[in-house]
């Protein structure tokens, strides 16, 4: 199969920066010429340093990265053909808007009437032709930052590296910002590595988001896959939405098993094809938004669904739906987001005891 | 209320003139007044108002040639110190990536200053002398036959000694606006395709301005200042401004002493202006 040029695959990729602990411990991972692709963990979770070491600017002490099928590990970032995006953009401070883009033209040897064509045409391309001749400390965060993507863009890299790029900005302004991103890589049609702490950035953006913890990647697959299927209760908690509960096995029969833990009575968990015997430890999560809260009564619950009854220790209002905190799991976070209208035809109250169900076949269960 | 913001503003100023009025300006409006006085030729002043200090300063050749001997001496010590202090400060703030080994080095280049200037002076003889250490390992390596005279009280000498004294004056405040780039702002530089000679052309050189300019007017300052330096390291063999008017102190008159300190501080005021028009020291402080 031919490999796109902006096709990536890294292979046994590890980093370390003391020769003791690994920052990037292994990674394996290959990504799509002309993908949208979002690294996604908690600060110190070696995405920044994967992204660092793509772009060139950090060697891998062990692996190789391929880009476009070659192997680029000890190339210059100008011979991979990647531009990066920094944090905080790194605008060149003392270089008017205009000198900011065509940087890369001028060290290229592009003349200077050559130069200013080009980053004139990318200006207008993100819409910043009025302020063409200011410097990035006259702009606003978000115009800084469509400065720094032109300034990356210009040099047509087949693979464009955004480190941490909406942090920076304040809340209305990021969500802006990702539809300009995203209007920018269809334009583009490039591969876009995007590095991010935000799950929302990354589920709102990515083709394909790769879930890391502590140097390894946890999970890698489109976002509904990673957000509704997570992999384990790592990444089922890192994005949200899910409750995760842990329990032990009873009895198994007809692809379910029936499941207890000192704070869960007895329910049922299809198991998915794989098997398990009395006694084994499993986890498994079910969506908050897949929760119903029932009132406790005869016919409360229906066939093939599971229940706990638990007492309701917070209701906060989200505008389109209610959260609803329950203590079914004693300690841990046990959440219901009910439709608004649906919790508002019978609210329910801290202290009141509620029956939360779900479809048994929606719980899913977790490495 | 415009009272009141007038008094803050004043009350902001105020360290700076606490400072300025005692120690410059009232001075030189002393030795301003000096100037223009007549001399008893026993050290006296007689407080008349004449343009003869003057009038023999500008019609003097000495002048000429003094202006232009200290001159020479100020700028090759602000290129070499310059240099020296911009690579220094390059270093630091680049290549040392440990920040404690960054001050250890940083307090090493300040250890000159732990003598007196004398001392510091003095110690060249060893090394620069006839039968200093230079001489003698070129005469053994055989690339001389006899000693090299132009090694110390010289202009060489001169120049050594003041870029030895000074280089500290170019390196703090380069270090201090290079210190401030983003490491990142360079990593974007090549990340765009920069070479090293680009980073430091379009990016280091041009951030570290104010440095530059504020290190230049330091060591600018501070040679033409001077008169000790070339005393002792020409051996007599070169004079200097200051000098010359230090001659006319100790000699008792005192008016045309005056008379050439206050063209001295005018043609200071001309360079540093120079120096300021080149660099808005302001702008890129605040930026």
């Amino acid at each position: 199969m031919a490999t796109g040029q902006g096709h990536i695959e890294l292979a046994g990729l590890c980093k370390s920066y003391d020769g003791v602990t690994m920052a990037v411990d292994g990674v394996n991972l290959k990504i799509e010429d002309g993908a949208y692709c979002c690294f996604l963990g908690p600060s110190g979770c070696g995405k920044t340093t994967i992204l660092r070491m793509i772009a060139g600017h950090e060697d891998p002490s062990a692996g190789e990265i391929l880009i476009g099928g070659e192997n680029v590990v000890g190339m210059a970032p100008v011979e991979r053909r990647t531009a990066m995006m920094f944090q905080s953009y790194a605008l060149f401070p003392h270089l008017t808007v205009r000198d900011n883009i065509a940087f890369a033209l001028r060290v290229r040897g592009l003349s200077k009437a050559e130069r200013n064509k080009a980053a004139d045409a990318m200006i207008e391309k993100v819409r910043l032709t009025e302020f063409a001749d200011r410097l990035p400390a006259q702009l606003s965060g978000g115009q800084q930052q469509r400065v720094a993507l032109a300034r990356a863009a210009i040099t047509q890299p087949r693979v464009l590296l955004l480190d941490e790029p909406l942090s920076a900005l304040d809340e209305q302004l990021r969500v802006q910002m990702r539809q300009e991103l995203l209007r920018m890589q269809r334009d583009l049609g490039i591969t876009f590595i995007h590095v991010t702490h935000t799950q929302m950035e990354a589920i709102a953006l990515a083709d394909m988001v790769v879930v890391m913890d502590r140097g390894h990647i946890k999970q890698a697959g489109p976002a509904r896959e990673v957000y509704a299927t997570p992999r384990d209760r790592y990444v089922a908690e890192f994005l949200g939405g899910q409750n995760v509960l842990a329990a032990k096995v009873r009895t198994v029969a007809g692809g379910r098993a029936v499941v207890a833990s000192p704070t869960v009575r007895e329910i049922e968990v299809p198991l998915a094809g794989r098997s398990f015997s009395a006694g084994d430890a499993i986890e498994f999560a079910v969506r908050r938004d897949d929760i119903v809260l029932k009132r406790p009564g005869p016919d409360a619950v229906a066939p093939d669904t599971a229940a706990l009854s638990s007492r309701v220790t917070g209701v906060e209002y989200q505008g389109s739906f209610v959260k609803v905190m329950l203590d079914a799991l004693g300690r841990e976070d046990f959440i219901a987001y009910v439709p608004e209208r649906t919790f508002f035809r019978d609210p329910v109250a801290i202290g009141d005891v509620v029956l939360a169900t779900w479809p048994v076949e929606h719980a899913h269960l977790l490495a | 209320m415009t009272l009141r913001r007038h008094l803050t503003s004043w009350l902001f100023l105020s360290p700076l003139l606490v400072v300025l009025i005692p120690f410059f300006v009232l001075p030189f409006i002393v030795v301003l007044t000096a100037s223009f006085f007549d001399s008893d030729g026993f050290g006296g002043l007689l407080p008349t108002f004449t343009l003869v200090n003057y009038a023999n300063l500008f019609t003097s050749s000495l002048t000429l040639n003094l202006y232009l001997a200290t001159l020479k001496f100020t700028v090759l010590t602000w290129f070499f110190s310059l240099i020296l202090g911009f690579l220094v400060a390059y270093f630091l703030a680049f290549h040392v990536r440990n920040p404690l080994l960054g001050i250890g080095l940083f307090l090493l280049c300040t250890v000159p200053f732990w003598t007196s200037n004398i001392i510091r002076m003095i110690s060249w003889i060893p090394l620069l002398g006839k039968e200093g250490l230079i001489n003698m390992a070129l005469l053994k390596l055989g690339l001389i036959h006899e000693p090299l005279e132009i090694l110390l009280f010289s202009s060489v000498a001169v120049v050594i000694a003041y870029v030895h004294q000074l280089t500290i004056f170019m390196i703090v405040p380069i270090f201090n606006s290079m210190a401030r780039i983003d490491k990142r702002v360079v990593e974007a530089a090549l990340d765009a395709g920069a070479s090293r000679l680009d980073i430091m052309r379009l990016i280091v050189i041009p951030m570290s301005k104010s440095g530059i300019a504020l290190g230049s007017i330091f060591v600018v300052s501070i040679v033409m200042g001077d008169f000790f330096v070339v005393k002792v390291m020409s051996g007599g063999g070169s004079a200097s401004v200051v000098g010359a008017f230090y001659e006319d102190i100790s000699v008792l008159q005192y008016p045309s002493a005056a008379a050439s300190a206050v063209v001295l501080t005018v043609a200071l005021m001309v360079l540093i202006g120079l120096i300021l028009r080149t660099v808005d020291i302001r702008r890129e402080i605040t930026r």
